[in-house]
């Protein structure tokens, strides 16, 4: 066997949250794991989550009278009703006990405590008797889009926290891990995947890496906005493009990518709902709260795709701070006082101190709406398991499992890290063998020329050609400017054009730099026509659904459209294709009738067809694919 | 903040370990600066305009994931949210110090806290299996607030490059390594013994290693109490050993 080749019984390709829990769950099992990342674990983008992890514990005043249920409910009506409501409900059913395991792990969550605490609401000081007979539960912060208050949280710091103490288990069960390792290539036959071919991002070299389970775990895709994006320079969505480049597994529903509504202007940094969530105000150039005449109800917390859209339209209207690097809104913070600022919200006021050089206690913070998240992703089942690649999962913000629809809850992300790491890997460790993974050392070699060919082709091409930065950002300026918080057929079609254009460009790349060993310029040019083609994947989406649903709208289709649209977009790339073929599936059996959902828009066309019609064929369409049909969910 | 647009000179460390015809040497670059620039923005610059060869790390660009530090101006800082403007207007950048090198500014700091990690166990060592039944266990407020105080530590090593200790004696636990350790020494939920974290703490590689010169305290870029954590951990070795 080629010394190369190395084997495990399960992959895991990402080292952030949810691939560790994952991890966690098989290697507590008694399995050998293997974790590859692009950076050290605890620097994955996890860590950098900030306000909170939704959970239904109902540990505070405000939280009474919570529990799975409403957060299931909140979830779907988050979701504008495309998230798979199975998935939804297996999610908020197990958020509680995820989260307070993460306190068995060492999380230190913030606490309730007991006697008169005051808190800022919808504009008012209120003051509240905690009762002392839950001081010391995890207390919980408000969030948008949240019938209570179920946000648990380490200061401004929970994805950190979170993401230390499942790591700290990696390392007590003596998981391996190998850092600064990128997955180039999927092991398989072209319907069982038999592990990936890894790149060290120290030496430049490949190896083989068998599995009996193979876990796609690296997060978003928020990178294809190239700058403007709150997303780590890391979340360039290769798992969704090792996926992709099978020809036959699908992401589901990549035209769905939240924009975040307050990012820093304009570096992009992410400032956590959790300022609004604990009482901040959003602020035009006049210093207009906006936000109460465009939501009474909610006002600034309502869900982000709403919040978004009510930014951007302000600042389309003429009311925001213009300057050189476009318009900016305000985020006023200041009332919630030093004392909580520095200790509640301890890591924005780090991060307005070092980057814009502000103190949120005294001065406004300038904020704009970003791009966050990737709602779309890997296309996994309930088991986390792909379409048609046995052997192969995805679990967190690389998948798309799909519990978030079309619009996420923020807090929901952290949460769903650990929910699906936790399932999917129990699953995992219950379903492998004991023997050895059953391949044929061939495709292992296939796998591994075709990524070191790739390299090596790259390196050799030689004369005048495009650099691989300057198609990064061209495609990040045609993402932000045609496939962003407001979308029209006409500019999607300029988009998808575009980006065909990018994607055979890609084709003629020419290094500038030949050093041996990881080239920096290498490795990005190795990634960049993956970046394109999920970035097309999205456009092409996108420009075909007609109609308005969560964070995607189309100002020529305003309205959410239960007709046609009440499905999830599945987009394969077929080896020989120039662009990919979209199909969709029913969103999944409906348990919650599609409504308003309390805040946002309330006209929309409506489903032509009874529900139980359409969940009769949801059910016949599982079973005809070999699923049993869904009990206990309705 | 300059608005006139000074010309920045950078002096950058160079050695690729992967080049066997590679020599470390200090390479040269000019760059105008602009608004708002960091050393993310301007090493990025550098890299897609001059040298696509420079190595550097940079993941969150938060000052949250610990990726970027490096030496700037000799002082181990995190160069996301170092802003040229608070620098001279030549700028010599180096590796961190005491990690392996990976190449030019990228050293190996993954591996060298795993080792931390493993070696003073720095994880919850609970006395029960967790119950998925069970409510939580409760905590005081203001214990979980001092927790998550040394929790805040996100492993840059700007402490460990400008430690005297760690920079000559390998195995030393250093700053973050102790920071870890008082960590989860002050968290209830870690049930090891008094003598148990005697063997931990109160070693050469513990926190009597430490020499005293606390520059980990000025460079600390989450501002981590680290005179405090010291102190706690002296009382806590004392403790062991009168007990």
């Amino acid at each position: 066997m080629n010394p190369r080749i190395t084997s495990t019984d399960v992959l895991i390709i990402g080292g952030g949250l949810a691939g560790e829990r994952c991890a966690i769950e098989a290697a507590a099992a008694g399995h050998n794991v293997l974790i590859l990342s692009l950076v050290p674990p605890r620097r994955s983008h996890s860590c950098a989550a900030q306000g909170g992890m939704q959970a239904a514990l109902g540990n505070c005043v405000k939280a009474e009278g919570d529990n799975p249920d409403v957060h299931y409910l909140d979830t779907v009506r988050g979701s504008d009703w495309g998230a798979d409501q199975e998935v939804a409900r297996i999610f908020a059913d197990n958020a509680p006990v995820a989260v307070r395991e993460l306190a068995h792990f060492g999380v230190p969550w913030t606490r309730v405590e007991g006697g008169k605490n005051s808190y800022f609401i919808k504009g008012e000081r209120v003051e509240i008797e905690e009762s002392i007979e839950n001081d010391g539960l995890i207390m919980h912060r408000d969030f948008g889009g949240t019938a209570k208050w179920r946000a648990c949280y380490a200061g401004a710091g929970t994805g950190h926290s979170a993401l230390f103490a499942v790591d700290a288990e990696v390392v007590r069960l003596g998981v391996t891990v190998r850092d600064r390792a990128e997955a180039m290539e999927l092991i398989h036959d072209g319907s069982r995947c038999y592990g990936a071919v890894a790149r060290c991002l120290r030496t430049g070299e490949h190896w083989a890496i068998l599995a009996k389970a193979t876990v796609i775990a690296t997060g978003g895709y928020g990178r294809v906005y190239g700058q403007y994006t709150t997303n780590a320079t890391i979340n360039e969505g290769m798992g969704a493009a090792l996926a992709l480049n099978t020809g036959v597994v699908p992401l589901g529903n990549m035209e769905a990518v939240q924009f975040h509504p307050t990012a820093l202007s304009p570096s992009g940094i992410l400032v956590t709902e959790g300022c609004r969530g604990d009482g901040g105000y959003l602020l035009d150039k006049d210093g207009y709260r906006f936000m109460v005449d465009a939501e009474p109800e909610k006002q600034e917390l309502a869900s982000r795709d709403v919040v978004s859209r009510h930014m951007a339209q302000r600042m389309r209207d003429g009311f925001g701070v213009e300057t050189k690097h476009g318009p900016h809104l305000w985020l006023d913070i200041r009332h919630l006082g030093d004392e909580h600022l520095r200790t509640k919200l301890r890591e924005v006021w780090e991060i307005c101190r070092d980057f814009v050089g502000l103190d949120p206690a005294e001065e406004l913070v300038p904020v704009r709406p970003t791009q966050h998240y990737s709602m779309g992703g890997v296309r996994v089942n309930a088991e986390g398991e792909a379409y048609n690649m046995a052997g192969l999962f995805a679990v967190g913000e690389a998948s798309c499992w799909d519990m978030h629809g079309f619009n996420r809850l923020g807090g929901n992300s952290l949460a769903e890290t650990i929910v699906s790491g936790r399932l999917v890997g129990r699953r995992i460790a219950q379903t492998i063998g004991a023997g050895g993974v059953e391949t044929e050392t061939r495709f292992a070699n296939e796998a591994l020329a075709i990524a070191e060919d790739r390299a090596a082709e790259l390196l050799a091409r030689q004369g005048d050609g495009r650099s691989a930065y300057e198609i990064r950002d061209a495609m990040a300026e045609t993402m932000i400017s045609k496939v962003g918080i407001f979308r029209t057929g006409e500019e999607l079609a300029l988009a998808v054009d575009e980006l065909k254009a990018l994607l055979e460009d890609c084709d003629r790349i020419v290094l500038r730099s030949k050093v041996p060993g990881m080239n920096p310029e290498l490795s990005f040019a190795l990634r960049i026509k993956n970046m394109v083609k999920l970035a097309l994947v999205t456009a092409q989406g996108a420009f075909a659904r007609t109609e308005s649903r969560g964070a995607h709208f189309r100002t020529d289709f305003p309205l959410r459209d239960d007709s046609k649209w009440l499905n999830r977009t599945l987009a394969r790339w077929p080896s020989s294709a120039t662009e990919a073929q979209l199909s969709y599936e029913p969103v999944g059996i409906l348990d919650v009738e599609p409504g308003h959902r309390g805040y946002g828009a309330d006209e929309r066309i409506e489903m032509d067809v009874s529900i139980e019609d359409y969940n009769n064929s949801v059910a016949a369409g599982q079973t005809a694919a070999g699923k049993l049909p869904t009990e206990g969910v309705l | 903040m300059s608005e006139t647009g000074r010309q920045l000179t950078f002096e950058i460390f160079r050695y690729n370990p992967q080049d066997p015809a590679a020599e470390a040497h200090m390479q040269t670059f000019e760059i105008e600066e602009v608004p708002y620039m960091s050393l993310f923005m301007a090493l990025n610059e550098i890299r897609e305009t001059y040298d696509p060869s420079l190595q550097f790390d940079f993941a969150c660009r938060s000052a949250i994931c610990g990726s970027c530090g490096m030496m700037v101006n000799g002082k181990p800082s995190l160069a996301c949210r170092t802003q040229t403007s608070d620098l001279p207007d030549h700028i010599r950048l180096h590796p961190l110090p005491v990690f392996q090198l990976v190449g030019d500014l990228s050293v190996d700091t993954g591996v060298w806290f795993r080792e931390m990690a493993e070696k003073s166990e720095a994880w919850i060592h609970a006395k029960e299996a967790f119950d998925p039944d069970a409510q939580e266990d409760r905590m005081d407020n203001e214990l979980a607030q001092q927790i998550y105080d040394s929790d805040r530590c996100i492993e840059c090593g700007c402490c460990i490059a400008s430690c005297g200790a760690a920079n000559v004696r390998p195995g030393f636990a250093g700053p973050a390594g102790l920071n870890r350790i008082a960590r989860f020494a002050m968290d209830p939920r870690d049930t090891r013994d008094d003598d148990e974290w005697f063997e931990v703490i109160s070693t050469a590689d513990g926190v009597f290693g430490c020499i005293g010169m606390m520059a980990c305290h000025d460079v600390c870029p989450k501002e981590l109490p680290l005179l405090e954590v010291y102190a706690y951990l002296r009382r806590k070795a004392l403790a062991s050993a009168t007990n």
